[in-house]
């Protein structure tokens, strides 16, 4: 019985855990020892060269301006876009009339909404961003050709093609595409929060300000901290990456506003030839995600409520 | 920027929920709202939330409507309706523009890598789980580990391992690579749902003589069935839309899937100047996830919500 049970534990977990190290795990593992080395990429032989790449980074501009980029991404865009999703999910949830029997009520045709908002979870980054880059064409875009219309002609802005904008107009393509997914989270979360707690409050002269805050806010936070993390890491990776990539001059331009790290890592190691300063960015980068990731757990750190 | 773009049609707006929502609440609230109470944030919050909803929908519309334009009218008159629907733009996109090659590459893919991603992310998941032995908590730690560390990192020495194996820029290889790195997603959440599941069926299998193996597939993993399809559809989107990992390890033409396949497009339509084509292949490839999404829209938002609320 006991030897049949390790043989079917270690028949059960041979196959995914040998994929994962192989694909996953390995690669982290070479890409830190890479860094300290001066390996290209295109021939096999590389030296060891100890820090050096380090001090390189530490002298690059553009390593600078894609980390501040990406710190910006992920300091900004969870607030917003959290913000945002539990503004609406709040006002879904409890924006409504009150009606006879119910305290507090959603807004009519809430699932409507819901249905709505989510959509473009479901569709591709790179799909959306495209989406966006024919949007924010100055001469033809959706965008423009809207100021047109109401009669902002004269204030039509370059969008992506202006350094002091193209960064924001990236950001608000984020936004656009994940507060959705929050919307709708957190209103799962709003809907399991018993209606008597709203009742209460509002018997005590509370209103819906202090009720979001005291009641609603307190209770949703282990799902607020969790989204925070997640869309950090969004921020920092994947996401800021295919956004970058396809909506912005270069890809990275103009003149470097908008570079983050996940896309000078790929263009090093893809485009210019230098993997191993690519891994070095890229073991900066993890540091930048897991500093977050502890940061935010530490800072929201709060006794944790049962209801 | 675009919340201040859009706001001056705001005051315009804010009549409209009431036209428009009583249909939609019909069901939900038969009672015509006399009560005044809360009535004005009630109108302030049928605003925002109109607001916020036109500016999700306008996007979408605004291509649908584009890929049925001829090229010069998408350029002089961005905003105006198509004069005939030119639904050449979409076979041209379908066969010209190889739209047909990067759904069938993506098809293929995401077929290989779910199926993959399901049975060995279950397998795992269930061992970890239902099983003490020495390592448990180390493997599992390991899995979960994944999803918070920067994917870009570990794909520059992937490059590599992968070109070494001969799987770059191979369908069998892409799915190799999408099944390892849904994993860390897979196992932490199918883990804790073989946590949830009774004990006492998997041991009555047991006693009754059946083999490990054969209790997993043929009593756990029917009752596992619900997080199945939530975690599988989870991955399906996932994998469908994933950009990064092809965009790195696939780049031969011949085998790019649906979303670097776009971008492709994008590219190469710069030159050539077919942009209602590539606005029908942009709108190709959102319809069919846009319209499962419709159907079975309790499910998705089931599947992708639920591991945020573990």
């Amino acid at each position: 019985m006991q030897h049949g049970k390790y043989r079917f534990i270690v028949g059960f977990l041979v196959a995914p855990l040998a994929l994962y190290a192989l694909f996953v795990v390995w690669p982290f593992i070479q890409s830190i020892y890479y860094s300290f080395t001066d390996w290209t990429g295109l021939s096999p032989d590389f030296a060891m060269v100890g820090f050096d790449n380090y001090t390189r980074m530490l002298d690059d501009s553009t390593f600078w301006s894609s980390l501040r980029h990406s710190l910006l991404f992920a300091l900004l865009l969870p607030v917003v876009v959290l913000g945002l999703a539990l503004f609406f999910a709040f006002m879904l949830n409890v924006g409504g009339r009150r009606r006879k029997g119910a305290a507090i009520s959603g807004v009519r045709g809430s699932g409507f909404y819901k249905i709505v908002y989510f959509f473009p979870q479901v569709l591709s980054i790179a799909i959306v961003a495209l989406l966006f880059q024919f949007a924010y064409n100055p001469n033809s875009g959706a965008i423009n050709s809207a100021l047109d219309a109401f009669g902002l002609g004269s204030v039509k802005p370059e969008w992506l093609g202006d350094p002091d904008l193209a960064l924001w107009c990236v950001m608000a393509v984020l936004v656009w595409s994940t507060t959705g997914f929050f919307v709708v989270l957190f209103s799962a979360g709003m809907a399991s929060i018993p209606k008597d707690f709203y009742e209460a409050a509002l018997l005590d002269g509370a209103n819906r300000f202090t009720t979001f805050f005291r009641i609603t806010l307190p209770l949703l936070w282990d799902t607020v901290q969790s989204g925070w993390v997640y869309m950090g890491i969004l921020a920092l990776g994947a996401e800021s990456f295919a956004v970058v990539q396809i909506m912005t001059v270069g890809p990275g331009g103009p003149a470097d506003s908008t570079n983050v790290l996940t896309l000078l890592v790929y263009q090093k190691a893809f485009r210019d030839g230098q993997a191993a300063y690519a891994t070095t960015i890229g073991v900066a980068l993890l540091v930048v995600t897991l500093a977050f990731a502890a940061v935010v757990m530490r800072l929201g750190r709060r006794e944790r409520l049962e209801f | 920027m675009k919340t201040t773009d859009t706001s001056p049609p705001a005051g315009a707006q804010e009549p409209a929920p009431a036209a428009e929502a009583p249909p939609l609440a019909k069901t939900a609230d038969p009672r015509p709202a006399k009560e005044t109470k809360g009535g004005v944030l009630s109108v302030f919050s049928h605003g925002v939330l109109v607001i916020w909803a036109i500016l999700v929908v306008m996007p979408l519309l605004w291509a649908v409507m584009t890929s049925f334009k001829d090229d010069k009218s998408i350029f002089t008159e961005p905003w105006s309706l198509p004069d005939t629907l030119h639904f050449e733009n979409w076979s041209r996109a379908w066969t010209q523009a190889h739209m047909s090659d990067y759904f069938l590459n993506t098809i293929l893919v995401v077929a290989g890598s779910l199926v993959g991603t399901l049975l060995l992310g279950s397998m795992a998941a269930y061992v970890l789980a239902r099983f003490e032995f020495p390592g448990n908590r180390f493997i599992y730690y390991l899995f979960i580990g994944g999803m918070s560390f920067p994917v870009i990192l570990a794909l520059v020495p992937l490059f590599y391992v992968l070109n070494n194996l001969g799987l770059l820029n191979t369908i069998h290889g892409l799915i190799l690579v999408y099944i390892a790195y849904s994993l860390p997603f897979t196992v932490f959440f199918l883990t804790s749902f073989f946590r949830t599941l009774p004990t006492s069926v998997a041991e009555a299998a047991i006693i009754d003589g059946a083999s490990h193996t054969r209790t997993f597939f043929q009593v756990m993993l029917p009752m596992a069935r619900p997080g199945l399809i939530s975690v599988g559809i989870f991955n399906f989107l996932g994998q469908w839309n994933q950009y990064l990992l092809p965009t790195v390890l696939n780049t031969d033409p011949e085998k790019k899937v649906l979303s670097q396949g776009l971008v492709q497009l994008a590219v190469s339509q710069g030159y050539k100047g077919d942009w209602s084509g590539l606005f029908a292949g942009l709108v190709m490839a959102m319809l069919p996830v846009l319209g499962a999404y419709i159907i079975f829209q309790r499910q998705v938002v089931a599947g992708l919500t639920a591991g945020a609320l573990k």
